[in-house]
């Protein structure tokens, strides 16, 4: 059995899996359910400044964007920080971190940007016993408008300012929650290190409208007839995510920095993605907001049987590990030539892949043979764009073969084995010369 | 197979319970919007099926109904009695993993929604004061109505019964049209305006041929099969024999199934689909026993391996190789049948104990009819029309479609499609006329 352990910033889990900063870290009540059912740790829901809590909505604070089967792909919210009064937080995780001490236990924090209101937090937080500390630097909605959450994570200046300061006045690992509503997330990575940060988070959610009442004319979710932005997250924004988080990894000045990995984390697979662009944990929370914790089990399971399948004992030996493949463009080999091959066996005969072709793309794919219908690609024109194994509902029935040999029907020019890429091309004013 | 209703309520319940919005949407999103789709080159009557499939999809049922009637006016109708399993859904390309999409109950989602709606999804062209008769108010008849009156013209729409509907009204199992459908539908389709009807009317008895000849611009023939194969045994005249089609007949208009007189065991004699809505409708009835009698093979029953199986359910015995030699009674009652069992070349011979017998060995076109029509210089095969691709009646001036004339089989979706290609023919005929 693989051991999942996960020792993260210097912070101990009995699993990779937290639960992210959000409505399921909220109280004492729901994070003792978490750990019940196995959640490796939390990053509790973020702490305000003493003083009056926050207020919510009381209407809809939720959106969600379904697949077919009312599957939810995407989900977003205009909740803001905890409402609750930051000593009932504070005692309530010091009494589950006495109650669970083989968990993590992270708070997540969002003062104002002043370095007193930073001090007296972090001062607060260490005394409960916590792990480590969370600065919510991402969120987009609400507290933005107050110059805190993603108004700060947008000043890279900002960034290393507070974490700074809050390295200044504690010991725990300090992690800076990172916003994806930037341009070049490699810029707030760097100022997080540069104050010297232990680690970042991302992503935060992205700022969204999530869908529009045609009948009342406003953004949903509606508060009495009126909508504001909210945060975007579940299975939709993954891709966002692992690109950012690959961007850190693969970032010379950021490489050794440690990232907690965020975004649509819905099973094992994504996690175990995560884990090999670079994350050293993961966390989870609309799948949790979804499904329920239970889900721990088949993260747990699936991640574990699949380190198993694959010879890894701990996550430390594949983490990062798909870190170097993942390349500027100008690094890809132009000499790899695929064409797209059509399993005639399983093919169904739904046509998706000849009209996408025919309609968007090269033309490279028939809709009949003698009479008959019959999609088959035409090597002549085919580029091997992968646009019909993508569109096709036949799971294997189109796959790329790489040519080996002999010279591409398209373009006439002979197999080259060798790699070539875009800065040694001849079609490139910039080239530089070959150095193989 | 949906679950097995039994009584007689269930002949007010549908075969195929109709989906509900959240199903459809689930139901749609298993469609792969097929280029080219073999199920819409599978549809008769070339509904756009993907198209129409995507639109629920997107939580739009009034268009996707728009885009259904726009070429079926009776896509209500033929949701529910296509044989869909061997029609649109046998040529889903996942069909071949066993679930093909539902694709008959999509569309009747989409058309019990439009016609709630009270809407007409045509709008009619202006009067151009071209009138034609239609013979006959079944499925081929009202398709080609709606599509004469859309193009503008005056329909009068002739048939010999008291009310229209023809075998949607009269003829087809009622688990298949629960609620009044059939006449729900007419009404639908008369809501397009330009349209006659004129009941109680026996084209060929009460009206002439030759006079419908001179007083509409052109006539178009769907009057069905109004006559019973007679079949010629011993005994075929005791109380307690009756065919088959009256027997549907008579229980479609029946309003209280307790009045329903079916015996305990029946005999239906007959292999098409006729014979197994009789025999099931009988079993609904409360007849202990009901054993269907045909002469061939089970594979050369008529009837689909689908109604096979309903009627299995139903707990109704199918009997092949059977051949009725003479019907036994007692008191001019009917008490059994002798029949004739043909098995590996040999024969035996039995009497089966029955006290109603179902004759349902065809129909075919009313005999004054066809001797009016050949009168007028028609072509008739197999007691039937002939129809060129357009409809027109070989050798005469006449347009028919519907189970009168040959070509396709005996199917609702079919006699539509015939009557929206006559429609069309007779219409480009008339606009010919004026140019």
């Amino acid at each position: 059995m693989a051991n999942l352990s996960s020792e993260f910033v210097g912070i101990k889990s009995p699993n990779p899996f937290w639960l992210a900063s959000a409505p399921p870290t909220d109280k004492a009540y729901n994070v003792c359910r978490a750990f019940e059912a196995g959640w490796g740790g939390v990053v509790w829901k973020t702490l305000g400044a003493e003083g009056p809590p926050v207020v919510n909505v009381n209407g809809p604070r939720y959106g969600a964007m379904y697949a077919g089967d009312r599957r939810l792909i995407g989900f977003n919210n205009i909740e803001l920080i905890t409402d609750r009064s930051l000593q009932i937080n504070l005692d309530e995780m010091r009494q589950v971190k006495r109650d669970w001490p083989d968990r993590a236990l992270v708070a997540s924090l969002m003062v104002p940007c002043e370095e007193q209101a930073w001090k007296d937090i972090l001062v607060a937080v260490e005394d409960t016993g916590a792990d480590g500390v969370e600065l919510n630097f991402g969120c987009p909605h609400g507290m933005a408008e107050r110059g805190m959450g993603s108004a700060v994570g947008q000043v890279p200046e900002y960034i290393e300012m507070v974490s700074r300061w809050c390295k200044k006045y504690t010991d725990m690992p300090v992690i800076v929650k990172l916003t994806p509503n930037i341009t070049d997330v490699r810029f707030p990575a760097r100022a997080a290190k540069a104050g010297g940060a232990d680690a970042v988070s991302l992503i935060n959610t992205i700022n969204s409208i999530i869908s529009v009442n045609l009948d009342r004319m406003a953004p949903e979710p509606m508060i009495d007839g009126y909508g504001a932005h909210g945060g975007y997250c579940g299975p939709a924004v993954k891709p966002i995510a692992l690109n950012m988080v690959a961007e850190i990894a693969r970032d010379p000045e950021t490489a050794d920095l440690p990232v907690s990995g965020i975004g649509g984390i819905t099973t094992w697979r994504d996690a175990a993605e995560f884990l090999a662009l670079g994350a050293g944990n993961v966390q989870v929370c609309t799948a949790a907001m979804t499904y329920g914790f239970k889900i721990i089990d088949e993260l747990t399971s699936g991640l574990s049987q699949w380190m198993d399948d694959s010879g890894y004992t701990s996550i430390s030996e594949f983490s990062g590990k798909a870190v170097k493949k993942a390349v500027d463009w100008q690094d890809l080999n132009l000499n790899y030539v695929t064409k797209a091959v059509i399993d005639q066996d399983s093919c169904i005969k739904c046509g998706r892949c000849h009209i996408a072709c025919e309609d968007t793309s090269h033309q490279a794919i028939t809709q009949s043979k003698n009479g008959e219908r019959h999609f088959e690609v035409i090597d002549k024109e085919c580029v091997g764009c992968n646009l019909c194994v993508t569109v096709c509902p036949v799971e294997s029935c189109i796959s790329m073969v790489e040519m080996e040999s002999g010279s591409d029907p398209r373009t006439g020019l002979k197999i080259d084995r060798n790699y070539a890429n875009w800065t040694t091309h001849p079609n490139n004013p910039s080239r530089v010369e070959s150095t193989s | 197979m949906d679950s097995i209703q039994k009584g007689s309520s269930a002949l007010q319940v549908d075969l195929h319970p109709p989906l509900d919005r959240r199903d459809a949407l689930v139901e749609s999103e298993r469609c792969f919007f097929c280029h080219d789709a073999p199920c819409l080159t599978a549809c008769p009557t070339d509904i756009d099926i993907p198209l129409f499939i995507r639109q629920i999809r997107s939580d739009n049922p009034q268009s996707a109904a728009r885009t259904i009637f726009s070429e079926n006016i009776l896509g209500g109708m033929c949701a529910r009695v296509c044989p869909t399993e061997t029609l649109c859904e046998q040529a889903c390309v996942r069909q071949d993993e066993g679930a093909p999409v539902r694709i008959g109950l999509l569309q009747r989602y989409a058309t019990d929604h439009f016609m709630e709606s009270g809407e007409h999804p045509v709008e009619r062209s202006e009067d151009t004061g071209k009138k034609v008769a239609v013979v006959g108010a079944g499925p081929a008849g009202m398709s080609c109505a709606h599509r004469l009156a859309s193009h503008g013209h005056q329909v009068t729409l002739f048939d010999a019964k008291e009310k229209p509907g023809g075998l949607n009204e009269f003829g087809i199992a009622s688990y298949k049209s629960p609620q009044n459908f059939a006449q729900r539908e007419v009404e639908f389709v008369l809501d397009i305006g330009g349209i006659y009807l004129q009941l109680g009317v026996r084209v060929g008895a009460d009206i002439s041929i030759q006079k419908l000849s001179d007083e509409y611009q052109a006539v178009f023939f769907a009057a069905g099969l109004g006559d019973v194969n007679a079949l010629s045994i011993p005994g075929i005249e005791l109380k307690g024999v009756r065919d088959a089609v009256a027997f549907i007949e008579e229980l479609r208009q029946c309003e209280d199934y307790e009045k329903m007189k079916v015996g305990e065991r029946v005999a239906v004699i007959g292999g098409g689909m006729t014979a197994i809505d009789a025999a099931v409708q009988a079993k609904m009835l409360g007849a202990r026993e009901v054993t269907v009698l045909y002469r061939g093979g089970q594979e050369k029953m008529k009837a689909s391996v689908f109604e096979q199986e309903l009627a299995q359910k139903h707990g109704v015995k199918l009997s092949f190789g059977v051949s009725p030699e003479a019907v036994v009674g007692d008191s001019g009652k009917v008490m059994g049948i002798q029949i004739k069992r043909d098995m590996d070349g040999k024969s035996e011979r039995e009497e089966l104990v029955v006290d109603s017998l179902l004759v349902a060995i065809g129909q075919r076109l009313h005999s004054e009819l066809g001797e009016q029509l050949k009168q007028q210089g028609l072509d008739l095969s197999a007691g039937k029309i002939n129809i060129d691709s357009d409809g027109r009646c070989v050798g005469s001036h006449f347009w028919a479609g519907g189970d009168c004339a040959n070509g396709g089989e005996d199917l609702t979706v079919t006699a539509v499609q015939q009557g929206k290609v006559a429609a069309e023919s007779i219409h480009a005929a008339l606009t010919a006329q004026e140019s």
